[in-house]
């Protein structure tokens, strides 16, 4: 549990930890039924559409004004000049 | 006319044509019922009022010059918070993004503005839409308009408890698992799962990027027949949108359904299913019947599998979609909290995620990135992509044979509030009817079929082929014409 957490970037407190590991074990040990279901030689689905290869052509549609980059920014906590700040990748101390 | 909050689109649209009432009225009538029931039901996150009494004088104007531009000119609508709407703040329901202001409108947004529509706000959902009951909102849960000591169901349960209180005329969720169907059902309201890709999913927060769809919810078979005309359709800028020309949706109403053939899948009437609404189900199916079509019993029997199937699907794409939530270009942040030691940026995710993720959330994830994980991913993520194959079959092959299928939408009707929130396994269970259609990419409705002895509504399925929803509003709509479940009112 504690491994898939750090994957997750997540932080869970002893108690969560506790209470989610009941409580995804219980509904994994339900999926398991799914191994009674013979799948040789069947592919597995990734969509439904039927569709392939949706493409437009490579041409320059909204050029990023200063309008709409400020109006994209607006949401970002810290910004400096253009650009998001964020705390050092590897800081330590 | 102090009730014209209780209109259908189409008795409202009838009504604004002929200059009896104008978009203000309607809407101002729509704006009291609200303040007067909002306290007992918490549908709404985020009330546009200002905006919506701006849209409604421009429709007053060209409904004057009878100029009105679509069947939804003048109509207000409540969006479920997970449409992003441009200088609007678009929650999810979730404190992660509980600040968030969109940029830009999704597709279907703009094509409701573009239309004329009326934005009355946007409305409650389960966190990221996960869930079934509307609980797992940042913002509290919201109650069922038939008894609000329960939940509404899930997870577009703002959008149906709206439209069954009359605090819209219509509304917009979305069903990735049963979310506009199973709430529809609990709230006695018309809801529609459409085939994969008929409505664009450009600009709607994603849970499940495979199963997502959007839908409308509202009070008639008909009113529906109208919304989808306005937001189906090619977008490219969803790549996974429907290219097919599509039919006026309108032209499937006031069908005479003879001879239609109807499978009923016994899978779905087995021995979890509650014996009222089993009992209302058969009784709606011999109402179709003496409208002349023809019943049979049939088998599939994949649906064992699809809870498991499902979920493990949802979960692994939920994992990968919520991965962009961080708080670092949008979104809610601890940045500034001198109380938390944030030294680098991987404690900044870290601390904004466990921070701004609900319950549920972080179960779904967790859930998802297991599943992924190596040495998991082919026993878990395969296995059950293989299975969705063997499922996604197995309707096709019923739909050669049969128009529709008709089962319940939930093998109960709405649960208290609390009762399933601390056992997840149950609450996944909940959803047994409804998930197997959205591994399959099929549309289905939910429609009202009748009430229980204590008064809660019980909704019927019709599930339809691969953009089969014509077939759909065709029985859906002529059940309607002769039932009145769908015009009953809950006390308020």
């Amino acid at each position: 549990m504690l491994d898939v957490a750090q994957l997750a970037r997540i932080e869970l407190s002893k108690a969560e930890e506790t209470k989610f590991a009941g409580q995804l074990g219980a509904v994994l040990e339900n999926f398991e039924l799914l191994n009674k279901v013979d799948t040789n030689g069947i592919e597995p689905t990734a969509q439904v559409t039927g569709l392939t290869n949706v493409f437009r052509d490579d041409e320059v549609k909204n050029s990023g004004d200063r309008e709409s980059r400020d109006e994209l920014l607006s949401n970002a906590p810290e910004v400096d000049d253009g650009s998001i700040k964020v705390p050092g990748v590897f800081n330590n101390d | 006319m102090t009730d014209l909050y209780k209109l259908t689109i189409s008795e409202a649209t009838k009504k604004l044509k002929a200059g009896e009432i104008t978009p203000s009225e309607l809407l101002e009538s729509v704006i009291e019922r609200i303040e007067k029931v909002e306290p007992k039901i918490n549908s709404y996150i985020t009330k546009t009022f200002d905006i919506a009494r701006e849209q409604a004088k421009q429709s007053d104007e060209r409904y004057k010059n009878h100029q009105s531009i679509s069947d939804l000119d003048g109509i207000p609508v409540a969006l479920k918070d997970v449409f992003c709407t441009k200088g609007v703040k678009s929650t999810a329901a979730s404190k992660i993004l509980d600040d968030f202001i969109p940029p830009y409108s999704a597709t279907v947004v703009e094509k409701l503005e573009n239309a004329g529509a009326i934005m009355l706000g946007k409305v409650n959902t389960d966190e990221f839409t996960m869930g079934s009951s509307t609980e797992n909102s940042a913002f509290g849960p919201t109650h069922n308009p038939w008894d609000v000591s329960r939940v509404p169901g899930g997870s577009s349960g703002g959008s149906a408890a709206a439209v069954a209180a009359d605090e819209c005329l219509f509304s917009l969720g979305t069903d990735t698992g049963g979310s506009i169907r199973q709430p529809a059902s609990f709230c006695s309201v018309t809801g529609l799962k459409v085939t994969y890709g008929l409505v664009s999913r450009n600009g709607v927060i994603s849970y499940a990027s495979s199963f997502d769809t959007i839908g409308p919810i509202a009070k008639s078979a008909a009113d529906v027949a109208i919304i989808l005309n306005i937001i189906a359709g090619n977008d490219p800028q969803d790549s996974t949108s429907v290219k097919d020309k599509l039919p006026d949706y309108k032209t499937f109403l006031g069908k005479d359904i003879k001879g239609k053939k109807i499978g009923i899948p016994k899978e779905f009437y087995g021995a979890g299913l509650n014996p009222e609404v089993g009992s209302i189900i058969k009784s709606a199916i011999e109402k179709l019947k003496s409208l002349g079509v023809e019943v049979e019993e049939m088998s599939l029997p994949m649906t064992d599998y699809a809870i498991a199937t499902y979920y493990i699907i949802a979960k692994s794409e939920a994992s990968s979609n919520l991965a962009r939530y961080d708080g670092v270009r949008y979104g809610h942040s601890e940045i500034k909290n001198k109380k938390l030691e944030i030294k680098n940026l991987i404690d900044l995710y870290f601390k904004n995620r466990t921070v701004g993720f609900g319950d549920e959330a972080k179960r779904s994830i967790m859930m998802g990135t297991h599943t992924l994980s190596s040495g998991y991913h082919d026993a878990y993520y395969k296995k059950a992509a293989q299975v969705r194959t063997l499922i996604k079959k197995e309707y096709e092959d019923a739909f050669k044979k049969y128009d529709v299928l008709v089962t319940p939408v939930s093998p109960f009707t709405a649960f208290k509030i609390g009762e399933k929130l601390e056992d997840p396994l149950s609450m996944y269970l909940a959803d047994v009817d409804t998930v197997p259609i959205n591994p399959a990419g099929v549309p289905a409705m939910s429609i009202p079929a009748g009430f229980t002895s204590n008064g809660l509504p019980v909704g019927m399925q019709i599930i339809g082929p691969h953009l089969g929803e014509g077939k759909i509003i065709e029985i859906a709509d002529a059940f309607q014409r002769a039932t009145d479940y769908h015009l009953k009112k809950p006390k308020l």
